[in-house]
This record gives structure tokens, C-alpha cells and sequence, in this order.
């Protein structure tokens, strides 16, 4: 039993929104993976919850006409891996939301609750900022759309005001069209672990494929929130691809980013890592448009 | 805290139950009328797997899956694999012959895990396996055992169904 005093089953997002206006010391809960454990460790004992799980209005990939690609929150991250949407156009987020805890956790798991959580490791972040996701955030007045980097505060904080819910994740047309990207996430097990750091890059090369039209590079773990490295894509941006330009790219990354020494790993090698892992994926993503390193 | 009533499948019977809100489906099928325990609780935070069980045909911990949830949702648990005398399913005997049993408190959610691997008709190399069980923790084995049972009664059921 979970030390819970009391929960509503809202039945739509309406209703969500108006019984959070009414409580405003309820939580959501979404899959419940990061809400019911805190319960269980005491963090969050003894709150008011608002279920939004049944909610299946929010749940789904979709294409819209424009050609942009549609998240519904509470789309599990099995499904998300699975969806015939994201495999085609977007494959890097389905491959960085199969690393997550273990298939339970990803069944149960949402990308809603990945990234309102506003945890520098979320598995699906990374892969968001380097899209330029942008999230829709309803809640009585309406909805409000924002870049997902915006919607980072600091650490475990996120744009949300009260009575505001998270709708939809896009993932613009122009974004994702003609980019190729890879998600390596360093972490001590391969499964039920979370991200020492977590890089997520993708390109767009030119139509000889021998230079960088465009790069995105982005980091989990490398700072209090998930973060983009603005001087590792214009190291890249536009230049002819060879290995000491992936070297210097590497090199790049470290000027941007500020991990921590936790007890997980020393920012020392978390600064490796960042060098390596942007490295690594470059080639990765490289590979997959059809280019040579 | 006021019951509610809900209404679900439980190994393929319809069932109704009075719950209290705060329960985990843990609770509910190990502690309401149903007393299902083969369902183990143990960690109680997601990351063991020792109360897998699945809903609507996937895997879930059924220890963070909230019990009002359930409503109108189809459940298995271990105790829908054995048939009407108590005879095991070919992937519990296979756990035995095996050795893949030691303990025993893990094996329930390691088979409630293998299922979609065994129920999907295709086969699975070992490490595809190993990171469909990857969610389950076996503190005895060391997991090979487990993966052999696995294997072999995957292996068994593909050839069982091309002969038919």
C-alpha cells in the first residue's frame, strides 16, 4: 500500500486541469515509475495525487499534415520504439528510449514523465534537444507551445505552472527531415542503470555527402539540465568531413558543457566521455547518411 | 480510504474487487480475495521483477502499477500457467529441468517475462533474450541456467508449430 492521501482518476485533460486548480499540492502521475517510488521512499509520502494514466487522448505518435511528428505524452517508451512513425523518421529516439531501465520500466515508462521530471539523464532528452523538440503545455487558459529548452529550469524543475499538463511533444518536419542521428548512453550496466552521460548527434550532409550541411549535438548528465553544445555544431557546420575535424568537434564539446563529480563518476570522466561520445556518435550518425569518415 | 470497486480479467476469468486506492495491483492479487501469491513482492520499487506480471499483454512490475488502474484491463499472473490439476506449463518444468530454480523467489517474474518471448512465434537470439529478462534479478542462478530454460522452450514450441 502507498502512503497516498488521497488520488482522482481525472477524466480528461479538462478535468485534469480543473481538479489541479482545485488541489494545488496534487501531483500528477503519469506511469507512476519516478512518482510511486519517491512515495515509497518517503520523498513524496502522504501527497494528493491526479492520475492522468487513463487518459488515452494522450497517448500515440502521430504525423500531422504539415509532416511534423506528434508525441502524445503518455506514450510508453515501448511503443515510442515500436511506433512505425518514429522507426521511419525519427529512429534515434525509439534506439535511446530502448536503453532505459528494463522492459517493465519501458513499458510502464513515459516520455511525458521522462522529461517532466526535468532530470539531466532522461534517456529521451537528449535526442529531444537535439531535434528542437518543441512541447505543448496545456492548462486553463489554454495551451502554450515552447522549445524544449526553454522548458528546462534546473535541475528537477520545468515550466509547468500550477494546473498546467504537458499535451504533446513535436518534432518539426524541417528538424527531423534528411538527418540522421545516434544516442549512445554510457552507463555501468547495460540495463536497469541510468546515464553516466548520454549523447545524442545528428547530421544532415551535403548532397555529395563529403561535408556537414548541418549538426546537432546533445548532452545528458554533462550539466544540471539537458543540453545542446552550440560550439561542437559550429566546429562542424558546413565543413568537409575527415577524422581531425571529428577530432577537433570532440574537443569543441568541452567548452560547452559543466558536469559534476557525483557517485557515479568524477567530472573528469565525465569530460571524456564527452569528448568520446561525440566522437563516437558523429561517426555513428555519419555512417548512417551515407557518408565516410 | 473509501473502497472502489473494479472490475478486470484475471487469467482469463472476469473478476470483480472491492480495493482501497492506495494499493499497489501487488496488493491486489496477493492480499484481496484473489490471494494469488505467486506474485512475489520484494524490492517493491521496479527493479527487481519478482511481481511481473502482464497486462494486456505486455510486462509490468506489478508492484508500481497501481491497482485502481487495473479497471477493465486483462491480467496474468504464474498461477493462469498451470493447468487444472496443478500439471506445469512447459516453461515451468523447463525452469526445473533446467536447474534454472534455486530459491525460487525470482522465478515467477522471470516467467511472467519469458512469455512474450515464447507467445511471440519468432525466435530470439540469446542476447535478445537476455535483455528481454534483463528486467528480473536472480540473486542464485547467475542467469545462464535461466536463459537455457528460456531458449529451450522457445525452441520447442517454434518446432511444435512448424510440425503443425
Amino acid at each position: 500500500m502507498f502512503d497516498i492521501k488521497d488520488i482522482y482518476e481525472a477524466k480528461s485533460v479538462k478535468d485534469a486541469v480543473s481538479h489541479l486548480e482545485a488541489h494545488p499540492n496534487a501531483k500528477i502521475i503519469a506511469g507512476g515509475s519516478d512518482v510511486l517510488i519517491k512515495i515509497r521512499e518517503g520523498k513524496l509520502a502522504g501527497c494528493e495525487l491526479v492520475s492522468i494514466f487513463k487518459l488515452d487522448e494522450l497517448r500515440g505518435v502521430e504525423l500531422t499534415m504539415q509532416g511534423d511528428i506528434k508525441i502524445k505524452p503518455l506514450t510508453s517508451f515501448s511503443h515510442i520504439t515500436n511506433d512505425p512513425v518514429i522507426k521511419r523518421y525519427v529512429g534515434v529516439l525509439g534506439e535511446a528510449v530502448d536503453q532505459v531501465g528494463g522492459p517493465q520500466i519501458r513499458n510502464i515508462g513515459t516520455i511525458g514523465g521522462n522529461i517532466c521530471n526535468g532530470v539531466t539523464s532522461a534517456d529521451s532528452a537528449s535526442t529531444l534537444f537535439a531535434f528542437d523538440a518543441e512541447v505543448e503545455i496545456t492548462g486553463s487558459e489554454g495551451t502554450r507551445l515552447i522549445p524544449i529548452k526553454d522548458f528546462y529550469k534546473g535541475p528537477g524543475q520545468v515550466d509547468l505552472k500550477p494546473a498546467e499538463i504537458l499535451t504533446a511533444i513535436y518534432v518539426r518536419k524541417a528538424s527531423y527531415e534528411g538527418y540522421f542521428g545516434s544516442y549512445i548512453k554510457y552507463s555501468m550496466r547495460k540495463a536497469m542503470d541510468i546515464a553516466t552521460l548520454g549523447c545524442s548527434v545528428n547530421v544532415k550532409l551535403t548532397e555529395d555527402k563529403k561535408a556537414f550541411e548541418d549538426i546537432r549535438i546533445a548532452f545528458g548528465v554533462a550539466g544540471p539540465v539537458p543540453m545542446r553544445s552550440p560550439s561542437a555544431e559550429s566546429a562542424g557546420r558546413g565543413k568537409k568531413i575527415n577524422a581531425e575535424l571529428i577530432e577537433s568537434i570532440g574537443k569543441a564539446a568541452l567548452e560547452d558543457v559543466n558536469p559534476r563529480t557525483s557517485w557515479r563518476a568524477s567530472r573528469e570522466f565525465r569530460l571524456q566521455l564527452v569528448e568520446e561520445l561525440t566522437k563516437r556518435a558523429l561517426k555513428k550518425s555519419i555512417e548512417l547518411a551515407g557518408g565516410a569518415y | 480510504m473509501e473502497k472502489v470497486l473494479i472490475r478486470f480479467t484475471l487469467n482469463g476469468k472476469k473478476v470483480t474487487s472491492a480495493i482501497d486506492p492506495r494499493w499497489s495491483l501487488a496488493d491486489l492479487l496477493r492480499g484481496g480475495e484473489h490471494k494469488h501469491t505467486g506474485t512475489k513482492k520484494s524490492c517493491e520499487v521496479g527493479e527487481c521483477g519478482a511481481c511481473t506480471v502482464i497486462i494486456n499483454d505486455e510486462t509490468y512490475n506489478s508492484c508500481i502499477y497501481l491497482a485502481i488502474w487495473a479497471d477493465g484491463k486483462s491480467i496474468r499472473t504464474i498461477e493462469g500457467l498451470t493447468g487444472e490439476n496443478g500439471e506445469l506449463s512447459d516453461i515451468q518444468q523447463a525452469f526445473v529441468d533446467e536447474g534454472a530454480i534455486q530459491c525460487g523467489f525470482c522465478t515467477p517474474g522471470f516467467i511472467m517475462s519469458s512469455l512474450p518471448i515464447l507467445e511471440s512465434g519468432r525466435e530470439y537470439t540469446r542476447d535478445e533474450i537476455r535483455k528481454l529478462l534483463s528486467g528480473n534479478l536472480c540473486r542464485c542462478t547467475g542467469y545462464k541456467n535461466i536463459i537455457d530454460a528460456v531458449e529451450k522452450t522457445m525452441k520447442a514450441r517454434l518446432e511444435k508449430k512448424q510440425q503443425l
